[in-house]
């Protein structure tokens, strides 16, 4: 694959004047699908069906079958959402009873009676740790009880080489393990590949009810954009996986398509309007999901992530027409969150692209930026991110997500000696609490790197328990179909609270911080005299501190073994669930409040960073990425104002500042261009702000989608330059 | 110099739109006085970094405390005072943009030196920027200009960019809105382009002050005769600094005012584009 794409593609530095506006029959299309947003929006989700999802289960169904360019939707109506219980029974028992449906009885027969489900089987083989660490909230949003996602099938093979010739090189890959002996894992590996050929020919049979043979290869743009996106519905259709990304497709795509132009088969506006058609695909993927999903991951996120750009190792940008066709939907369609748009950034990316990209992310606030030469001198120049932050090789490469751990919470339970702070258990090692009226830096520290250790453990146990179950009973057949045999894994654990974590370890050391107890001896509040180095304003002597963290947690995961065993990874990303995580931690020494929220990711606590956004950056981009290969999510929201006099100088500006985060060690960058009186105008009167897309740690959302206390969170975020 | 080295610990403080008071109360007269002798202190209201509105580029720019002037629209009063600054070593300055140096120049920026009015510690200010920039960082500084005279044709070298904020032209207005004579302004920003130094105009439109057509058509007029001004930013006046205004117990005249309207804006902006100008 990375060979075709190297041997064929065209890198396009010019600027956007080619760019084609979207046609009347692409206007028509997304009016349509718009009213019924409206609605979708009343109701929380349009509509149900009460089938059991699979890659055949439902008939075919369009928008407007006669104008679509290209055809195929999840289930047989758009907008109209599947259940898979494949992922747990509960989940769907209970978004269902959210929306007001009923599973016919067949169905809870099945899922209850008949078939055991993935979150059935991971509560069967959980620890009594995990379970009290998981009530606990000290490891929160784990997928134990829906699809992990996350994985990126190789969905440009079907169009380069058709169904067919899959087919046969996953046979070949099983017939040469009947020289194995039949250990487990081979058992495994081997039950694993019928799947995926069993995945594959079901891929046929959908494609062919919707009239397509796509057991041949593409022969042109628009076969190419069809046969990949069979793929890629496959995929959605069986998994309501956390994350469902795309992979790295534009650039792939852009070599039919350039040879249809060059043919003079194809006009631009033609071709911009089958990338238009697709990315209308892309955003009307739909979950069927429970409100506690939504708490965590705000606004109905589906990640449909797509990485563009990026340096090819031999110097060549990775940008081409497609690239820029991709990004320029965001003015014919209007901002939206979904595809999650997302640029593998380089200063030495063409001019024309850089400024074409930041004047779409001043404009509509709709796409992430993360680093090129980081993920690609780790991982190649074939990556793709999966959801916001995490980077892997398209087909060669797959995670085991894994949500968070609470570190903030980790550091409570080291100054109570394993006692929770809110409820006054013991859910940790019955270890010596702090003593004293005053904290002492060393003792803390000390405990603290103790209590990580233990929650390390505890974190990996339940990681393998749930992978292990997932592949059991939720196996991605039609993603892996799409992958090498034995990809290499990764276990990509996480943590939140991080800034919270440096602050107060920083006030502890630099100021003086007194603890407050309750009459059960547990500390439950801080008094905190004097001042300290604060996370965000690029200041060694704290910013080492939550350096020094990452890499502590990092090398206490990397001492437990983990299933097939996956290589250990870390990201410092929250998504939305920041708001989450900190309603469930109590006071902190920093003296951020019981309940507040974390920042988001990697950011620095809201308001903290008072020294400007070079600053913040400089502090984020301290954190070593080897020791969080699953990425580092940074949040930045700008004031227009404060970013340029006119339009062309803040275009210029971002430019720059883009290029001199990436050009040290920034790894990501989530853009906002907005003003502060727009948000609190658009919470007032949503009605206003249908389209109004923000960028919140690692993806998109539409603002007037979340929930008052999430929008509030967006809020109180440091806005930079406010002039 | 007895200023204790324990400041060294202290970190600059942030944003200029934060109140800031008395921090540098308890240092006594002598000492204030010897730092303004040697430049090697200087009193620091706040920095930012990565401001897109102090000058070319993406900037670090710093607010020193301490004005001459009283301006009645002023948006950062608690500058007026030298001790609401904090005293920063020269040394520590130079290390914080150095610490950026690289960045800047990818963002084809620099330091701004702003204030407050920066000149009334032309020494810090000036050590500052030959150090600075010999470190590759373009300097600017914001300045009045009414201590223009302080700067000798060499000092002016140090400093690649004034940004001259002219308040009135008219002599009794300019007295009403700054407390002060127009004339060392003007017969600086007559200097700067003798020398042929870079000069970016500020100037800003208060309602009921110089709002008025007249008043703006002189300005504009006064400018283009410079000859050596590269860019005239007009800015509208805002109500951002109204609560400093009320915190401080101070008698804000314009606490009522109404920014300008987009027309009055547009029509300021015609106005200087009409006497050759590039404005924004």
């Amino acid at each position: 694959m990375r060979w075709f794409l190297q041997q064929n593609y065209a890198p396009y530095d010019g600027d956007d004047s080619f760019l084609a506006s979207a046609t009347e029959r692409t206007k028509r299309i997304w009016k349509k699908l718009t009213d019924m947003f409206v609605e979708e929006r009343k109701k929380g989700v349009l509509d149900v069906s009460l089938i059991p999802s699979s890659i055949t289960a439902h008939a075919p169904g369009y928008i407007d079958k006669e104008n679509e360019v290209t055809v195929g939707l999840q289930t047989d109506a758009p907008l109209k959402r599947a259940i898979m219980p494949n992922g747990g029974w509960r989940m769907v028992l209970s978004s269902l009873k959210t929306y007001g449906y009923e599973a016919p009885q067949s169905v809870v027969d099945a899922f209850t009676k008949y078939r055991k489900t993935h979150n059935d089987g991971v509560f069967d083989a959980y620890t009594a740790d995990i379970r009290a660490c998981r009530s606990s909230h000290i490891l929160t949003g784990l997928p134990d009880a829906y699809g992990r996602g996350r994985i990126i099938g190789d969905y440009r093979r079907v169009a380069l080489y058709g169904v067919a010739g899959l087919i046969k090189e996953k046979e070949r890959e099983k017939a040469a393990l009947d020289a194995e002996m039949s250990t487990e894992s081979i058992i495994r590996d081997r039950e694993e590949l019928s799947e995926q050929i069993r995945a594959l020919k079901e891929l046929q049979e959908m494609a062919k009810n919707y009239g397509f043979d796509i057991s041949g290869p593409a022969r042109n743009a628009k076969e190419a954009v069809q046969w990949l996106y069979f793929a890629y519905l496959a995929a959605v259709k069986e998994q309501n996986g956390a994350a469902m990304s795309l992979g790295r497709t534009s650039t792939f795509l852009d070599i039919y398509f350039e040879r249809d132009l060059k043919e003079g088969t194809l006009t631009e506006s033609q071709a911009q309007e089958i990338i238009d058609d697709f990315v209308i695909k892309l955003r009307i993927v739909r979950f069927l999901r429970t409100p506690e999903y939504d708490e965590l991951f705000a606004g109905d996120p589906t990640w449909v992530t797509e990485s563009i750009a990026g340096m090819g190792d031999d110097g060549r940008p990775l940008v081409t027409k497609t690239s820029f066709r991709f990004l320029h939907t965001l003015y014919n369609l209007g901002p939206a969150p979904e595809p999650n748009l997302t640029i593998w950034y380089s200063p030495r990316l063409p001019d024309n692209f850089r400024r074409f990209a930041a004047k779409i992310a001043i404009d509509t606030s709709a796409l992430q930026f993360e680093s090129d030469s980081l993920m690609r001198g780790a991982w190649g120049d074939d990556g793709a991110i999966a959801c916001c932050v995490s980077p892997m090789v398209v087909g060669k490469q797959m995670q085991f997500f894994g949500a968070r751990a609470n570190l903030a919470k980790c550091l409570l339970y080291a100054i109570n000696g394993g006692r929770d702070e809110i409820t006054g258990e013991q859910v940790g090692p019955k270890v010596e609490p702090v003593k004293g009226d005053y904290l002492d830096f060393e003792d803390v520290a000390g405990k603290f790197e103790r209590m990580m250790g233990w929650l390390a453990g505890v974190y990996v146990n339940a990681m393998n328990v749930i992978h292990y179950m997932h592949d059991k009973y939720s196996y991605e057949r039609i993603e892996m179909a799409l992958h090498d045999y034995a990809p290499v894994r990764t276990m990509a654990f996480g943590i939140a609270g991080l800034s919270v974590v440096a602050d107060s370890l920083s006030a502890i050391r630099y100021a003086r911080v007194k603890v407050i107890r309750d009459e059960s001896g547990v500390v439950v509040d801080y008094q905190t005299e004097g001042d300290f180095p604060k996370f965000g304003n690029n200041d060694n002597r704290v910013d080492q501190l939550a350096a020094t963290v990452v890499s502590m947690f990092m090398n206490k995961l990397r001492k437990h073994p983990t299933y097939r065993n996956a290589i250990h990874t870390q990201s410092v990303l929250t998504i939305t669930s920041n708001v989450v995580y900190g309603k469930n931690t109590g006071h902190t020494p920093d003296g951020r409040r019981k309940g507040e929220p974390f920042a988001p990711g990697a950011n620095p606590m809201h308001g903290r960073d008072s020294h400007g956004i070079m600053a913040s950056a400089a502090s984020v981009s301290k954190i070593p990425y080897r020791d969080a290969q699953d990425g580092i999510s940074l949040t930045a929201t700008m004031v227009p104002m404060g970013l340029g006099r006119t339009s062309g100088e803040q275009l210029e500006n971002l430019v720059g500042l883009l290029d001199a985060f990436f050009g040290t060690t920034g790894y990501h960058a989530n853009v906002n261009v907005l003003n502060r009186e727009m948000l609190l105008d658009a919470m007032e009167h949503p009605e206003k702000y249908p389209a109004l897309t923000i960028r919140v740690s690692g993806y998109a959302v539409n603002f007037v989608r979340l929930t008052r206390e999430q929008q509030m969170d967006v809020i109180n975020r440091t806005f930079h330059g406010m002039a | 110099m007895e200023l204790k080295s324990s400041h060294l610990e202290i970190p600059l403080i942030g944003s200029p739109f934060d109140l800031r008071l008395s921090l540098s109360e308890r240092i006594g007269e002598t000492d204030i006085r010897s730092a303004m002798d040697s430049g090697e202190w200087g009193f620091v209201h706040s920095f930012q970094t990565g401001s897109g509105v102090d000058g070319p580029g993406v900037r670090i720019a710093a607010w020193l405390s301490s004005c001459q002037f009283r301006c009645v629209f002023c948006h950062n009063p608690d500058t007026w005072k030298l001790t609401n600054g904090m005293p920063v070593p020269l040394s520590r300055a130079v290390e914080v943009v150095a610490q950026y140096r690289h960045s800047l120049r990818t963002m084809k920026g620099g330091l701004t030196i702003s204030g407050g009015e920066p000149l009334i510690q032309h020494r810090f200010v000036l050590k500052l920027s030959a150090a600075v920039q010999k470190l590759g960082v373009h300097t600017a500084i914001e300045t009045n200009g009414y201590f223009g005279e302080r700067l000798s044709d060499d000092d002016l070298a140090s400093i690649d960019l004034v940004m001259l904020g002219l308040k009135a032209i008219t002599p009794e207005l300019h007295h009403e809105i700054t407390g002060m004579d127009h004339k060392p302004v003007h017969k600086f920003a007559r200097r700067l382009a003798a020398r042929k130094r870079p000069v970016w105009i500020r100037f800003v439109i208060v309602p009921g002050f110089t709002d008025d057509m007249d008043e703006v058509g002189r300005m504009a007029d006064f400018a283009a005769e410079l000859g050596n001004v590269e860019r005239v930013e007009v800015l509208p006046f805002h109500q951002l600094g109204r609560y400093k205004w009320e915190k401080l117990g101070m008698d804000y005249k314009l606490r009522d005012a109404e920014p300008p309207s987009q027309e009055k804006i547009d029509q300021v902006l015609a106005r200087f584009r009409a006497a050759g100008l590039n404005v924004v």
